[in-house]
């Protein structure tokens, strides 16, 4: 896939050691008196998957739905490839926890519905769309309809929709979380694929932290009340790794625990 | 299955008519005639165009009526389940509304709008509009909101995620709505015609009550049901043509 925004947004970057595809800037959000986030920033290297860990009431999603432009935040800025966000875009897609799904549209119609509110002619929307279902394995599916589906089917129709409109950046909040575990599991191998393969810039958001160490390239700590940035972790020697022998590797296992001796506190 | 539900329909069907003309047969009452004088009395008025006469006249306010309940009252109902500020404005007439005796409120309508068309359209919109409004406002301020965010966030208009999202996903309950308002609205036509001025098939039950010709008023009431039970059938059909995923079932997750 043509990247063609890759050249122009070099010049953009200011830490010069990394492609930044988006970055959060002093992001505040309150909900009446209280806080939900507070003066966070962070970026996201592009190509790389940046996962967004703590535990629950941390603001974790409450900051990829900014990321997103469904919520606007109460001070600070959000930036895509440079460019200042207002609202949802083209550039961004989302993955929703509950899979977000249309019931009464089959698994086509499901797939191509972000293709259909761009206007984009039936035939046309309807062949990107079953290219995705194959991709996400879902072929011979493209007429069923979302409750003849499994949650991990179901799942992979969300994935196959936010996948077709190609966007560069991709925001999954908690995508897995209501799937069965050894679904999981395939899922978040399936996930180290599509992040080497697709040029595509990822936000996961995620409770759970043996999944944010398998699949993250970075991992943005929260804690709460009210939510800040409090560590970044960057896996270095696990993308080389076979997707089987990563839960194996003393680096794998040291990261797990390094940040559960940091989470334990907050943990009720 | 078709079949065998169809056979369950007859058996229905039987059981009660049958019912009907035993209770016609003892009798439990002078006035309550058997099913087959019933359907005498029905058969012979609509052979002498009695009947056709009547619903001409009976037609006009519940056709407009329910005209108006059902486009109104389904725009009003989607306003008022999409802006709190309409349904703080809005959502206590209609309550009243559904709540207020109508025999009591007909009295004020005759004075404000005489005794024609306008109030029988009046009578038949204020039994039928309440239910339709306050139905289609609560399916649509109950919209998942994670739909609405998934249309938001792949860009949809507010106009898109109301037509491609929010209506479908209130349909059955809207469709519901219109089911119990149409309903109502034919006793509102038939309330209407006792109460206002004897017309149509409210002419034929207070003229055949009077001249003690009681096979001829059951056989109206029991015209005006079966009436009421087509154009139900017929908006199933409307409902299946128009959402035909509604049938389907619904994931539950």
């Amino acid at each position: 896939m043509a990247m063609p925004q890759t050249d122009s947004t070099i010049a953009t970057i200011d830490s010069g050691k990394q492609d930044i595809a988006v970055s959060v800037r002093n992001v505040t959000k309150n909900y009446g008196p209280v806080e939900a986030l507070k003066d966070l920033s962070l970026d996201f290297p592009r190509g790389q998957l940046t996962s967004l860990l703590g535990p629950s009431g941390c603001g974790k999603t409450t900051l990829l739905k900014i990321i997103a432009g469904l919520l606007d935040p109460t001070a600070g800025d959000i930036e895509v490839d440079g460019k200042a966000v207002d609202g949802p875009g083209p550039d961004r897609a989302f993955v929703f926890q509950d899979f977000a799904l249309l019931p009464w549209a089959s698994v086509i119609r499901n797939v191509s519905f972000g293709l259909e509110l761009r206007g984009m002619a039936k035939s046309e929307r309807e062949d990107i769309a079953s290219k995705y279902i194959k991709d996400v394995g879902l072929a011979g599916f493209e007429k069923s309809y979302p409750h003849e589906l499994s949650g991990g089917m179901r799942q992979r129709v969300g994935l196959a929709r936010a996948l077709s409109v190609d966007a560069d950046v991709l925001l999954m909040d908690e995508p897995f979380s209501a799937v069965d575990e050894q679904t999981r599991r395939k899922f978040q191998e399936d996930l180290l694929a599509l992040v080497a393969n697709e040029n595509k810039t990822f936000i996961f958001v995620t409770h759970s932290i043996e999944e944010a160490v398998y699949v993250s390239d970075q991992i943005a700590i929260l804690l709460p009340r009210p939510s800040r940035v409090s560590d970044i972790i960057r896996p270095t020697g696990l993308r080389e790794k076979d997707s089987h022998s990563i839960r194996r590797d003393p680096e794998y296992l040291d990261i797990v625990d390094e940040i559960w001796d940091s989470l334990r506190s907050y943990v009720e | 299955m078709a079949h065998r539900s169809l056979l369950l329909k007859f058996l229905s069907a039987f059981l009660v008519f049958g019912a009907w003309e035993i209770a016609g047969r003892i009798p439990v009452s002078y006035a309550f005639p058997t099913f087959v004088e019933s359907m005498g009395a029905l058969a012979r008025m609509a052979f002498d165009g009695t009947l056709l006469q009547a619903y001409t006249e009976t037609l006009k306010p519940l056709a407009i009526g329910i005209a108006i309940s059902a486009v109104t009252g389904i725009a009003i109902g989607l306003w008022i389940g999409l802006s709190n500020w309409f349904d703080w404005l809005f959502s206590p007439i209609f309550i009243v509304m559904q709540a207020a005796p109508l025999a009591a409120l007909i009295p004020l309508l005759v004075m404000m709008y005489g005794i024609g068309l306008t109030s029988k359209v009046f009578v038949v919109c204020i039994m039928a509009m309440p239910v339709i409004v306050l139905n289609t406002a609560g399916a649509v301020r109950n919209t998942p909101s994670s739909l609405t965010e998934m249309g938001r966030s792949f860009q949809a208009s507010s106009l898109e995620v109301i037509l491609k999202i929010v209506i479908p996903a209130a349909s059955p309950v809207i469709f519901s709505g219109l089911r119990l308002g149409v309903s109502a609205g034919f006793i509102g036509a038939i309330l209407s015609e006792l109460k206002i001025t004897p017309t149509g098939v409210g002419d034929i039950i207070t003229y055949s009550r009077s001249i003690a010709d009681y096979a001829s008023m059951y056989a109206a009431i029991f015209s005006i049901i079966v009436l009421a039970v087509l154009f139900l059938n017929l908006l199933e059909k409307i409902e299946h043509f128009l959402f035909e995923g509604n049938t389907r079932g619904y994931a539950s997750d």
